[in-house]
């Protein structure tokens, strides 16, 4: 009779933070709730990584504005923090790359450095020969299990062409785990079901269903910003305070990169390879 | 010639059991809206939490949802909790409230004098109050049994709705469908909350029982309260279970309750 083990988790969660609102803040809340009701783990930490300017995404602001933002939203919580790594990188890096920096980060101190290796080497072949190679490279983890937490629409997002590449949705669902939080209009479970890459490794993504309906886009919260109406109860007070200050904003800063095709979609489509 | 803007205060009658941040949105979203008719200054907003009497399930003690309410209000510079109507040994039906703070903005407004001693241009035009709501107020009108005709008529004629709701259409259709609200579309201000945000008390007090986490749904303070006087639990969403609302029963019995009562 096996003892139910419980695996130490730390959530981590990319995107534009453009800014962060409640809604950013519950998926965390919501995730952490779910996980820790499967008895299967603890979750110890939460990490809030803003996207770098060179993502070039349309309206997208200075990242140390959204980065203070983000520190000023997770001031009063006890577990949720902000890591900056990815937004002081000059290029745009793929998730894959920033979820494999993190993991590495909590594992620096594991006695076993194979395990690091392996991680490296599994990368390059291809999917079929990972399965092994990742079940292994789970059972042998000491530290915690590092999983990308993210929206639905995320999720879905793995089908647009050229956006992801098709190892790095393998090496996050495989050796990771996703944690998904349901939104209107999408069906995770559909999705997961339609793709055999994602079907693989189903038991590794774990959909988390949102009763309390918190659909605070941050587009929502710029538009509102732009036109001049309250924001007040869809952001935390000093977050809201802060752009105020500052006139953050605007239609001006709404036109930021708006000719610029996306970071990924100009790397994926063209020639050269990525590192 | 200035157009001198009708000064507004909006009141919020409910159960806010608890509130949480969408009860406080309605009021920025409602705010916003008037002002960009042009006619509008509002100038307060009325958080007046139902008494005891009214005899909802689950409903928490009315002098908890009162501190709840202050805590997650104290930062507001214009939206207050009043005591009033959960000071009422009885259930107060809402036009009756809405009686007693249209008087009392008459005479505190009406006597404002800036700190020059003068009387500002917008005391000259009479302050109007008008009802603040969500969608589901307004098909609670349909209900038997829980309102007057005559109640629903000073209501939207007297007073006005300003009713906040994700899509105006369902909102629309139901002015649409009763002629009594139809009368009043012109006092009827209908405000869609484009972002879909469905923090409902009841699913709040739901993840509360199971110990799950409310934060960002409703302010900390407010959460940090609840905690420390053991709020919502299974035992008091079983309160009042089996009674009926308290609506129910006394306008059940006095049909003929003229508005002079």
């Amino acid at each position: 009779m096996q003892k139910q083990k419980v695996t130490e988790v730390v959530l981590l969660a990319c995107g534009s933070f453009n800014p962060i609102t409640n809604m950013h803040l519950r998926m965390f809340e919501l995730a952490r709730d779910h996980l820790q009701d499967t008895g299967q783990y603890s979750v110890v930490k939460g990490i809030i990584s803003p996207v770098g300017d060179a993502y070039r995404k349309k309206g997208l602001i200075e990242a140390s504005h959204r980065l203070e933002m983000a520190r000023l939203a997770t001031a009063n919580s006890d577990w949720i923090k902000v890591d900056d790594w990815e937004s002081l990188q000059a290029e745009w890096l793929e998730t894959a790359k920033v979820v494999r920096h993190h993991y590495e980060e909590l594992h620096a101190g594991d006695h076993n450095k194979d395990d690091v290796d392996t991680v490296h080497h599994s990368k390059k072949r291809r999917i079929d020969e990972n399965h092994s190679e990742i079940s292994r490279h789970q059972e042998r983890r000491d530290g915690p299990q590092l999983m990308l937490l993210c929206g639905a629409d995320v999720l879905e997002s793995f089908a647009v062409p050229n956006l992801w590449k098709q190892e790095d949705i393998a090496e996050i669902v495989g050796c990771h785990g996703l944690v998904c939080i349901t939104r209107s209009g999408s069906d995770p479970y559909k999705f997961i079901h339609q793709s055999d890459d994602l079907w693989q490794h189903h038991r590794n993504i774990h959909v988390v269903h949102e009763w309390i309906t918190n659909e605070i886009s941050a587009t929502h919260v710029r538009r509102a910003l732009r036109r001049g109406y309250s924001v007040r109860y869809l952001l935390p007070e000093n977050v809201i305070d802060y752009i105020q200050e500052r006139r953050l904003y605007s239609a001006e800063s709404e036109q930021k990169n708006a000719d610029i095709i996306l970071a990924p979609l100009q790397r994926y489509t063209s020639a050269s390879s990525s590192s | 010639m200035v157009t001198r803007r009708v000064p507004l205060v909006l009141l919020a009658c409910g159960s806010f059991n608890p509130i949480t941040n969408q009860h406080m949105r309605l009021f920025e979203l409602a705010r916003d809206h008037l002002h960009a008719t042009g006619q509008y200054q509002v100038v307060g907003g009325i958080v007046s939490p139902v008494s005891d009497g009214y005899g909802k399930q689950g409903l928490a003690l009315a002098k908890h949802r009162i501190a709840m309410a202050k805590l997650a209000l104290g930062t507001s510079s214009w939206v207050t909790v009043d005591e009033w109507e959960s000071q009422q040994p009885d259930w107060t039906e809402t036009v009756e409230t809405m009686r007693y703070h249209s008087e009392r903005i008459l005479k505190e407004l009406g006597t404002h004098r800036d700190s020059n001693g003068n009387t500002p241009p917008l005391s000259c035009v009479s302050p109007q109050l008008k009802l603040l709501c969500g969608a589901d107020f307004l098909n609670s009108f349909k209900v038997p049994g829980l309102w007057l005709d005559k109640h629903v008529e000073e209501l939207v004629g007297r007073f006005g709705l300003v009713c906040v709701s994700r899509g105006s259409l369902q909102s629309e259709l139901a002015v649409h469908e009763s002629d009594l609200l139809h009368r009043h579309r012109h006092n009827i201000f209908l405000v869609t909350e484009w972002v879909r945000n469905e923090t409902s008390a009841t699913e709040v007090r739901r993840a509360l029982r199971r110990g799950l986490s409310v934060k960002y749904l409703v302010p900390d303070s407010v959460i940090d309260y609840i905690h420390q006087h053991n709020l919502y639990t299974e035992d008091s969403e079983r309160r009042n279970e089996g009674t009926l609302l308290r609506p129910l029963i006394k306008q059940a019995r006095q049909p003929g309750k003229s508005l002079d009562d």
